[in-house]
């Protein structure tokens, strides 16, 4: 055979394995609609007009601004969103700086017993989120009395299921980052430190800003450990909100206080990912210079 | 480059000292305490749960009681048990069918549209999940909009309860909870599967029926195994789910059991010990996949 008409058949066969099958595209599609429509129209409801979550009513505000049942005027809804946001910034707060501490410690140590230390650091990615709660549940009230339920050891629960999250993330970045250039700057005479400083936390900060969305949207959306480590009502997130009232006669404004966690945690996904490709973008730039 | 670190040890106990000591604390010690309690014997009087923190004070009778309970002929547990295996085999089921075509196509077939599927495929994760099953609740209502299309295409001449504790539902609930979660790691792998293999196949005239399912499907299979260890996971400590779209005893879950077990005062040993045998069970089946995948990337290399 010819070296032409090889080609020209391996190009026939590329075309063929290429060729879209249209069952498959309606199949994806209406996947795509099935996945996101039901809640779109949840989130179309908390503009109804009536009491209703199933029946359309009409448009209005009233579960959103107007009225004493409205989100913003009933202490049930707003204390339950000002709690999730809390507890997802202080998961924030502290599960990214340890993370990434530990992260860096494991990827620039190879000695011995680094195997067992990764492992550990990383294992409450296989334990079960609820077997992880009962565990702290009983911690807390059988031995560790000091922490007390509540914001405290919900607190604590997320950033213990967070961490393994946000060390994967920095470690697969430290390992693209060369130890050459802390030893560079060490050989230039930083110390450590320094050199931890100068060099390896700027060359990290797309790392950061990833973990610190992986954190804030698993703590907006835990379920298990928040209900178990909490205490009472003023402890209550919008998941548990949801958990606790859809059932019952629970009216739209459940459905705006849902909404109001999406739009934020939506919006700090584009945030950061904008903010996550123009600093890798910038450091790629700065690499080829 | 050497693989032998510069940094004094010191030096990097420093950067993960608080990550080590929270990991000490919370978690060894929590497991720990887990463990004390179903180890434990309860107090006499109070019958209130007392940890056994000492190997010497360890006492079985609560795994003993378990194990009794998962007996197939007339244990406590057993039923409910048999009930969370066949719903979640049939919601990883489900996951496989709906979410191995999604992931196909895009890694496969997607061109100009990519980049806009993939945005589609993580807007789930976005949404959290209990607003998704909040949606579900109320499109399932027999008020909602599932009953009203039903009833147009004249399918059912009633509103059908579907929150009344059907099984269907609660597995349909967890396929539409969990496929976005299968489907990612699938994709991830079709996406690096060796196109060279493919093109061989088609070389060798297999046509794309034949070339799918000697070729693409057997080189998937890690990917789909990865995919049904993330979900399944979850859902076996899932007590959420079945309780938001139907809340009947009888489509409880093993999740349920434990959870009315530790809320109880008197019986949280015997919770904590369900608790534990979940975790040794799940731990036992991960170790066995992580040791069969290895050595099927050994024999590849090879």
């Amino acid at each position: 055979m010819t070296q032409a008409s090889a080609t020209g058949r391996a190009h026939a066969i590329r075309l063929r394995l290429r060729r879209r099958p249209k069952v498959l595209t309606l199949f994806v599609w209406g996947y795509i609609v099935w996945s996101l429509a039901p809640a779109l129209i949840a989130i179309a409801f908390s503009f109804n007009s009536g009491k209703s979550r199933s029946i359309w009513q009409g448009l209005s505000l009233r579960w959103w601004t107007d009225g004493p049942g409205s989100m913003l005027h009933n202490d049930v809804f707003r204390g339950a969103l000002e709690h999730s946001f809390t507890l997802a910034v202080l998961n924030v707060l502290i599960a990214v700086p340890l993370g990434i501490g530990l992260a860096i410690t494991l990827s620039r140590w190879f000695g011995r017993g680094s195997g067992a230390v990764s492992l550990l650091a990383t294992m409450t990615l296989v334990v079960p989120e609820l077997v992880l709660a009962i565990s702290l549940f009983l911690l807390f009230t059988q031995l560790l009395d000091i922490v007390e339920l509540g914001t405290m050891a919900q607190v604590i629960g997320q950033v213990t299921f967070t961490l393994p999250f946000v060390v994967v993330i920095t470690r697969g970045r430290m390992s693209s980052i060369s130890t050459d250039l802390e030893e560079a700057a060490m050989d230039l005479g930083c110390s450590p430190l320094q050199a931890l400083r100068l060099v390896l936390v700027p060359l990290l900060q797309p790392a950061i800003v990833a973990s610190v969305v992986i954190a804030f949207a698993l703590s907006i959306d835990d379920f298990v450990v928040t209900q178990y480590l909490s205490s009472d009502a003023s402890t209550q997130t919008v998941p548990m909100l949801i958990y606790n009232t859809a059932r019952g006669s629970a009216t739209p404004a459940l459905n705006a206080t849902a909404t109001v966690l999406v739009v934020v945690t939506a919006l700090l996904v584009a945030l950061g990912g904008l903010l996550y490709y123009a600093l890798s973008r910038r450091q790629r730039l700065g690499a080829a210079e | 480059m050497s693989r032998r670190s510069f940094y004094p040890l010191p030096y990097l106990l420093t950067t993960s000292g608080p990550g080590l000591a929270w990991i000490a604390l919370f978690v060894v010690l929590g497991v720990y305490s887990l463990f004390a309690i179903s180890l434990g014997t309860p107090d006499p009087i109070l019958l209130t749960p007392t940890p056994a923190w000492s190997p010497l004070d360890w006492s079985f009778a609560n795994f003993r009681d378990v194990i009794s309970g998962l007996n197939p002929s007339g244990g406590i547990f057993w039923e409910v048990f048999r009930r969370s295996f066949v719903y979640i085999v049939l919601a990883a089921a489900g996951c496989v069918l709906i979410g191995y075509p999604v992931a196909y196509y895009v890694a496969m077939y997607a061109k100009r549209s990519k980049a806009l599927l993939l945005v589609l495929l993580i807007l789930p994760f976005l949404v959290s999940y209990m607003l998704r099953m909040l949606a579900w609740v109320g499109l399932l209502s027999p008020d909602g909009y599932v009953n009203e299309a039903l009833s147009r295409l004249h399918l059912v001449s009633q509103p059908q309860d579907w929150l009344g504790g059907r099984p269907s539902t609660v597995v349909l609930a967890l396929i539409y909870g969990w496929v976005p979660y299968f489907i990612l790691p699938l994709y991830a792998a079709l996406e690096r599967l060796d196109r060279r293999y493919l093109e061989a196949s088609a070389d060798l005239g297999a046509g794309r029926v034949r070339t799918f399912i000697f070729t693409t499907l057997p080189l998937s299979v890690p990917g789909i195994l990865a995919g049904l260890v993330l979900i399944a996971l979850p859902m076996f400590g899932d007590y959420y789910t079945n309780q938001l779209v139907s809340g009947a005893a009888t489509t409880s879950m093993i999740g349920n059991t434990i959870n009315t077990y530790i809320a109880s005062t008197q019986q949280r040993a015997i919770g904590a010990a369900l608790a534990s045998t979940l975790l040794i069970f799940l731990i036992a089946v991960l170790a066995y996949y992580v040791r069969t995948t290895a050595r099927a990337a050994r024999a590849v290399v090879r």
